[in-house]
């Protein structure tokens, strides 16, 4: 089953390579990782989206708990959770096509950030599967350059992650 | 007041009261070195390899209940000591480890003698630090000595960049130390203890399984009078032994792969296992689907909730200290009206004592022609009185060693059973022999594994650790031919060691004393002779049976029902 795991971190240096390297070591899957800082500058937030049985999945929240600079842990796809994913796409557009695409992208409420006389540069944000729909309405053979961020994510409401 | 580095570094173990430190000097730690020159209440015990001075630290902290301290430099002196710390690792033993770094300015650059210590080791220790400004040291120091003994204990290392070390800073030991994202668990919950209990006092075939959690957690009164109270089996596991005394009549021995058939069939068929600070490891219950076949409930206390449900399911995880759980369990069991099913219970040992009847013990067939090994460490056992600490190495002589000495007291059995560290023995020897003056200390080792760190004679002779070293010389990597002969056909592959040093003579350049024994009519006199050398350190040699096999055996894979028996072959 997927899984989309939040956590908090001291934003210490190698923080980051700890998490890194318990996947990999114990051979989780990793399908996206994010982290960035948050409003207070000694913490990082980091959301993973992992797959794995309910088993393995049990030992990925233990073990992430278990490191010393990770200060909370909560899966939140254990309850209702919202998440988001910015891409940046950069696409052929020339001619007739540019009229086309331009809707496309309002129909999928993305934006145009950047234009030269062949190229669009769309930014999108939603769950992956949005995103994913996106690039295939366009179609491979226009798509030139896609950069995603993986998964953020946030619990609804009151499930709220913080120390 | 102001202090360089290495004078703080040196303060902050004065502070920790630590005895021993371990190590070796080089460039990175010159610093470091000086300032242990310049005081006496930390003794440095120089070794003569980076491995032997972890293995020798992880054997003073399991002997006693104390964070073990080794020092080593920069580069190889680091990789030199990684063996060690994974071995540390693995068994959850406390240690800190200082390691020297090049200097600040120099990392990234490829430097001389440069390696990322902090990336090599992170995933063998428990946590580990860079520290890049002086005034970092002592709250540092002081952090890594707390997550190695608190919680599930563990190796911490701090590097310390040479120039760091020189550097000067405000010098302050704090008095106390938190850490906002490391809460080791405390005391039980006691709703799930009275439950616990309950499940306890109305088990038909109740099983107690204690592992290295109650030798490092200090929880073996504890666990005795829980086991006489339940009135259940108790098994160890090799981490474990020393833990319940193996001469009381409830114990069954130890489990697992090379474990007594009545532990194992115990194990198998009971229908409340309590398990107390054990992890369930491959070595200890084979194959887990096998295991899963028959139901039963079990209960688990851990102190760290990833060694719970991580390989079988359980029915009841409790995260706690061993020791403050047990005694909340202890008050519950005592003051609950309810008593163990006497009737049950007498049903259930019936059949334990069938299974005992039928594994027969720990056997084998002694020979008045060739030296049994099982037979060296029964007269081991004797000799000493059964109260000696006993370090071994890895393989079948680890195996004897383990199923033949009954340990009654917790931290006598020192081994290393989850890394399997060949060259382990005698260099954990000495650190228990330093922390234990005075206390018998035995060695016992194979002809493999002796040679991955006899190099430590020297460092024996240098200190007078009056070690005694029982070498069970079969001329093969025994465990290795008996795995070949049993699956792989017979084919000897690179398990038979030619041109053997002469272990009598090697023991004598070292200035030692040495002894070869060929005749199993000369064991006991020669063990005898040996002890009662109080102040030499004897070397053994002991020409045993080169064909012998360790029994009872569970194949790996195996279910722990699917075994073989002595008798079986
Ligand atoms: C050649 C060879 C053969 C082997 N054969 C066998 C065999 O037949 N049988 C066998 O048993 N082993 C065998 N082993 C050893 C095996 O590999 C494991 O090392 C061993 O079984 C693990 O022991 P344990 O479960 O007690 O766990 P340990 O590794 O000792 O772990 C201790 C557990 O206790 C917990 N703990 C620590 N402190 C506390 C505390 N204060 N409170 C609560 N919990 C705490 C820890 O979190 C951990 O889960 C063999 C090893 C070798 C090298
Ligand atoms: C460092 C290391 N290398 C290899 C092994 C694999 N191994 C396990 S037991 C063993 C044989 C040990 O031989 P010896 O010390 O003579 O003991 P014996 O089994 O003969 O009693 C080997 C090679 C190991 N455990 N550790
Ligand atoms: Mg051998």
């Amino acid at each position: 089953m997927r899984h989309i795991i939040s956590l908090l971190m001291e934003n210490e240096a190698g923080a980051l390579s700890r998490v890194a390297g318990l996947f990999s070591a114990r051979g989780y899957n990793i399908e996206s990782l994010t982290v960035a800082p948050t409003e207070d500058p000694t913490m990082s937030r980091m959301t993973i989206v992992t797959r794995g049985s309910d088993a393995v999945i049990e030992q990925i929240n233990k073990q992430l708990n278990k490191l010393v600079d990770v200060v909370a842990v909560m899966d939140l796809s254990e309850g209702e959770h919202l998440e988001r994913e910015l891409m940046l796409v950069k696409i052929r557009a020339k001619g007739e096509d540019r009229d086309e695409l331009k809707r496309m992208a309002d129909i999928f409420r993305g934006r145009v950030i950047d234009v030269s006389s062949d190229t669009y540069t769309i930014e999108l944000t939603g769950a992956g599967s949005k995103l994913d729909n996106f690039l295939e309405a366009i179609g491979r053979e226009l798509i030139l350059e896609t950069v995603r961020t993986g998964a953020s994510g946030i619990g609804r409401g009151d499930r709220i992650l913080k120390l | 007041m102001e202090l360089t580095g290495a004078e703080i570094i040196i303060r902050c173990l004065q502070e920790e009261q630590v005895e021993y430190a371990f190590g070796y000097p080089g460039g990175a730690v010159l610093f470091i070195y000086d300032e242990l020159f310049k005081q006496d209440k930390v003794k440095h015990v120089l070794v003569r390899h980076e491995q032997a001075a972890v293995h020798a630290a992880d054997g003073y902290a399991r002997s006693s209940d104390k964070v073990g301290v080794a020092i080593v430099t920069s580069g190889p002196g680091l990789t030199n000591a990684v063996t060690g710390i994974a071995t540390a690792y693995m068994d959850s033993i406390p240690m800190v480890i200082i390691s020297g770094q090049v200097p600040t300015y120099a990392i990234g650059e490829d430097a001389f003698q440069e390696v990322d210590a902090v990336g090599i080791t992170r995933p063998c220790v428990k946590h580990n630090f860079l520290v890049k400004d002086p005034k970092d040291i002592a709250s540092t120091i002081k952090k890594a000595f707390y997550l190695a003994r608190t919680g599930r204990p563990g190796p911490v290392l701090v590097d310390i960049p040479k120039d760091v070390s020189n550097q000067k800073a405000e010098f302050e030991y704090p008095a106390s130390v938190s850490i906002r994202s490391y809460n080791p668990p405390g005391k039980a919950d006691s709703t799930q203890i009275r439950h616990a209990a309950q499940m306890l006092l109305e088990a038909k075939r109740p099983m107690i399984y204690a592992g290295g959690g109650v030798v490092q957690g200090d929880a073996s009164l504890q666990l005795i009078e829980l086991v006489r109270l339940l009135g259940a089996p108790c098994t160890n596991t090799l981490m474990g032994l020393g833990g319940f005394p193996a001469s009381d009549n409830q114990f069954v021995g130890m489990l697992g792969m090379h474990g007594t058939y009545e532990a194992n069939m115990a194990m198998q068929n009971c229908d409340v296992l309590l398990a107390v600070g054990a992890r369930f490891d491959d070595r200890v219950i084979g194959n887990v689907a096998h295991f899963a076949e028959v139901p039963r409930k079990i209960i688990h206390i851990d102190i760290d909730p990833s060694s719970i449900a991580k390989r079988v399911k359980v029915d009841l995880p409790i995260v706690a200290d061993l020791k403050l759980a047990l005694n909340e369990l202890l008050d519950v069991l005592k003051s609950s009206k309810q008593k163990p099913d006497a009737a049950e219970l007498a049903s259930w040992w019936k059949q334990v004592n069938e299974w005992r009847v039928k594994g027969g013990g720990m056997r084998y067939k002694n020979s008045t022609e060739v030296i049994k090994p099982q037979y060296v460490i029964e007269t081991l056992h004797k000799i000493t009185g059964g109260d000696a600490f006993i370090t071994s190495d890895v393989g079948q002589h680890q195996m004897w060693a383990a199923q033949y000495y009954k340990f009654n007291k917790p931290r006598r059995w020192i081994n290393s059973g989850g890394l399997g560290t060949m060259g382990f023995g005698l260099p954990a020897a000495m650190g228990v022999q330093l922390i234990n003056p005075g206390e018998t200390v035995a060695c016992v080792t194979g002809e493999g594994s002796i040679q991955m760190n006899i190099q430590e004679l020297s460092t024996c002779k240098q200190f007078r650790l009056p070690i005694k070293v029982l070498a069970l010389n079969n001329r093969y990597l025994g465990m290795v031919r008996q795995w070949q002969e049993f699956f792989h056909g017979n084919r000897y592959s690179e398990s038979y060691m030619d041109a053997l040093p002469d272990f009598v003579k090697l023991a004598e350049a070292y200035g030692h004393v040495g002894m070869r024994i060929d005749n199993p009519a000369d064991v006991e006199p020669a063990i005898k002779e040996a002890f009662a050398r109080k102040d030499d350190l004897v070397f053994m040699d002991f020409r045993t049976d080169s064909t012998e096999n360790v029994f009872p055996m569970v194949p790996g894979g195996k279910g722990l029902s699917e075994v073989i028996l002595a008798e079986d072959l």
